[in-house]
């Protein structure tokens, strides 16, 4: 009997880590994805590995898959990962006035945290705003984007699954019955057009999933919410750096190779394709990332960039949406079969996401296969393009 | 108050399967303190969704952008257009060279690839080994105890290979950002990594051009680190002459040190 086959859509990070899994399941995988690995959201996501810390207060099941995922990923994926840890920050009364709802949260989400005086707080990150009133340490990260992708991507085709770049879904095949059969792509790099067909297509594409599963009819409740990201030309703290609050504007300071990463923001948009970056915005950005650690006015600003979240939408907007995720099997939503969405999370929770899909996968095909993605090291991101030669 | 625009002529470097290469033009209204990548992704998104190119980060972490911006080599997500062109001016946007174009501006970084990891060059590492000169250490708690891991310097985006003359007449040699790949591994003690680096292909191949170094965006000094292995490859052979190639013996001398 020949292996199930499954087309994805996008590879992103959901896209990638889906076909890792699928593939490690006994799949046939074949990703399309318009751009090149991680062209979309996922490269210029913040690059915070987190702890959960941030959502620990108020999005719980978030918190929950965070620090999880975050242990998993130190483990298998170490070759991309920063693995410094991070502080929560208390610089005004109100920061501190949260101290008390964090410890808690932190307690009940498993979140591992440490209590520092403001002094140990300055012995460890000097660069630090002196004005500092208390801290905690969290297990956060940061990793770098694309090669995190690529490692996944990597994995996968090793265990056979085929990368299609550059070949941009233009519409779903649908058979009779309303059910979809495949994709009809085209081929950015010779500009020709080709239809594959599979047993199964997955809709993973982030903030477009709206656009990709109307082709098909159908719907996600999705709220594509970009902010923005600015990069500093100095390393001035080790650690990611949190404010101690509720998420809020440009409130993570986080080290990256010789930078610093100040972000974000958080509004909506229509148009997806290209969200320019608000001058007023890269502003905020410095301001605020100015009251976490004072030196940053001193360095130079080395880039800016917007990313635009997939955020799953019911009735409420930007910051108040849980930042979990969700799969969706369009047979039970819109009576659509051979089609199924992954959406929402966060770049921590990937692997997570991936093993939902593919659970949704196996059941709606009747394959009994066991994910086994916590444990397999994954492959260097070299390895991707190794096998191209 | 924001900074009035400038209209800007992209010309740009096109290449479909077996066609010919041309070069298409997109007049374009900018701000000069965007980048160069934010309007070949404005191209894509309103003028030609043809146009293929790499990209991930936006800020120089990923090390996928890397173009030729005028006859240049640049990381375009952090190249602003203001410093490469005028209102009014032309862009000529073409893929970096020594590397197989798989369409318009995206190249096969394959060769790179492999090579960096045949040099065996540790993708994250701890500060102290990274950083090349103490003074070029980024500030913050450095004590021996307390060194952080971190990614390394180099993000393999492969600008120095497509400016080095030698890279360009000779393909099989190693090329910068691979010797330097070697140097940030070290190698002390490692005999294949010796081979390799001490080969025709390695570090004797280099001139001294320096093109590396001047078109690296991540400061890994290419040029510098080739220049240092030659140092450490010479101390090596003279260490095998007087000592005996027996690593035993070797680790007697080190320890009376």
């Amino acid at each position: 009997m020949s292996k199930p086959k499954v087309i994805i859509i996008g590879a992103g990070f959901t896209g990638v880590a889906t076909a890792h899994d699928l593939a490690l399941r006994g799949f046939d995988v074949v990703v399309v994805e318009r751009g090149e690995i991680a062209s979309g959201t996922s490269g210029r996501t913040h690059g915070v590995l987190h702890s959960g810390g941030r959502y620990a207060v108020s999005d719980q099941e978030s918190a929950v898959e965070c620090i999880d995922e975050n242990m998993i990923l130190r483990k298998i994926v170490p070759q991309v990962i920063e693995p410094n840890g991070g502080l929560f920050i208390a610089i005004d009364e109100s920061d501190l006035a949260y101290a008390e709802e964090f410890i808690e949260g932190c307690n009940a989400c498993h979140i591992p945290i440490q209590e520092l005086t403001a002094r140990q707080a300055l012995e460890m990150e000097p660069n630090l705003n002196p004005k500092v009133l208390a801290a905690f340490t969290v297990p956060d990260g940061t990793f770098d984007p694309l090669r995190l992708a690529l490692s996944f991507a990597a994995s996968a085709r090793k265990n056979g699954a085929r990368f299609r770049t550059y070949t941009e879904m233009e519409q779903l095949i649908i058979d009779g019955q309303g059910n979809v059969t495949g994709v009809k792509v085209w081929d950015r790099t010779t500009d020709t057009h080709e239809e594959i067909y599979a047993d199964l297509v997955v809709n993973a594409t982030g903030a477009w999933v709206g656009e990709i599963a109307s082709h098909a009819g159908a719907h996600v409740p999705i709220k594509p919410t970009p902010g923005v990201m600015v990069a500093f030309d100095q390393r001035l703290v080790q650690r990611v750096i949190n404010r101690l609050n509720k998420p809020g504007d440009g409130d993570i300071v986080l080290p990256q190779r010789r930078m610093m990463v100040v972000g974000t923001t958080s509004f909506e948009v229509t148009d997806l394709d290209y969200v320019p970056v608000v001058e007023d915005q890269v502003k905020i950005m410095l301001e605020r990332g100015e009251e976490l650690v004072p030196g940053i006015r001193k360095t130079n600003v080395r880039g800016a960039y917007m990313a635009t979240r997939p955020l799953i939408g019911g009735g409420s907007t930007g910051r108040s949406i849980a930042r979990t995720f969700k799969c969706f099997d369009h047979k039970e939503t819109d009576n659509i079969d051979g089609l199924v969405t992954i959406t929402g999370g966060k770049a921590t929770t990937l692997r997570a996401m991936a093993e939902k899909t593919a659970d949704v996968v196996c059941q709606k095909m009747g394959v009994q296969a066991v994910c086994t993605t916590k444990e397999v090291p994954l492959l260097s991101y070299r390895d991707y393009y190794l096998q191209n030669n | 108050m924001s900074t009035p625009k400038w209209v800007v002529t992209f010309q740009i470097y096109r290449k479909k399967g077996n066609a010919d290469p041309h070069f298409d033009e997109f007049k374009l209204e900018v701000s000069p303190d965007e980048y160069v990548l934010d309007g070949i992704e404005r191209v894509w998104a309103f003028h030609d969704r043809s146009l293929a190119f790499r990209h991930a980060c936006h800020h120089s972490t990923c090390g996928a952008c890397g173009m030729r911006v005028n006859g240049a080599e640049k990381l375009t997500c952090i190249t602003l257009i203001r410093d490469v062109t005028q209102d009014g001016g032309v862009l000529r946007i073409e893929p970096m060279r020594n590397f197989p174009v798989v369409s318009d501006l995206a190249v096969d970084m394959g060769i790179l690839y492999t090579r960096m990891e045949m040099v065996e060059h540790q993708p994250v590492n701890s500060d102290a080994k990274e950083a090349i000169q103490p003074e070029a250490r980024p500030a913050g708690p450095v004590g021996e105890e307390e060194d952080y891991i971190r990614l390394s310097d180099c993000i393999e985006c492969g600008l120095c290979i497509s400016a080095c003359p030698i890279s360009g007449s000779s393909p099989e040699y190693l090329g910068p950002a691979v010797l330097a790949g070697a140097h940030q591994h070290g190698i002390k003690g490692n005999e294949q990594l010796l081979k390799l680096v001490d080969s025709e292909d390695g570090v004797w191949r280099c001139h001294s051009a320096f093109e590396c170094t001047a078109v690296c965006p991540s400061f890994v000094e290419p040029g510098w680190r080739i220049m240092d292995l030659r140092k450490q490859v010479i101390g090596e052979r003279f260490k095998r002459l007087f000592r005996g190639s027996s690593p035993k013996i070797i680790d007697t001398m080190e320890a009376s040190k």
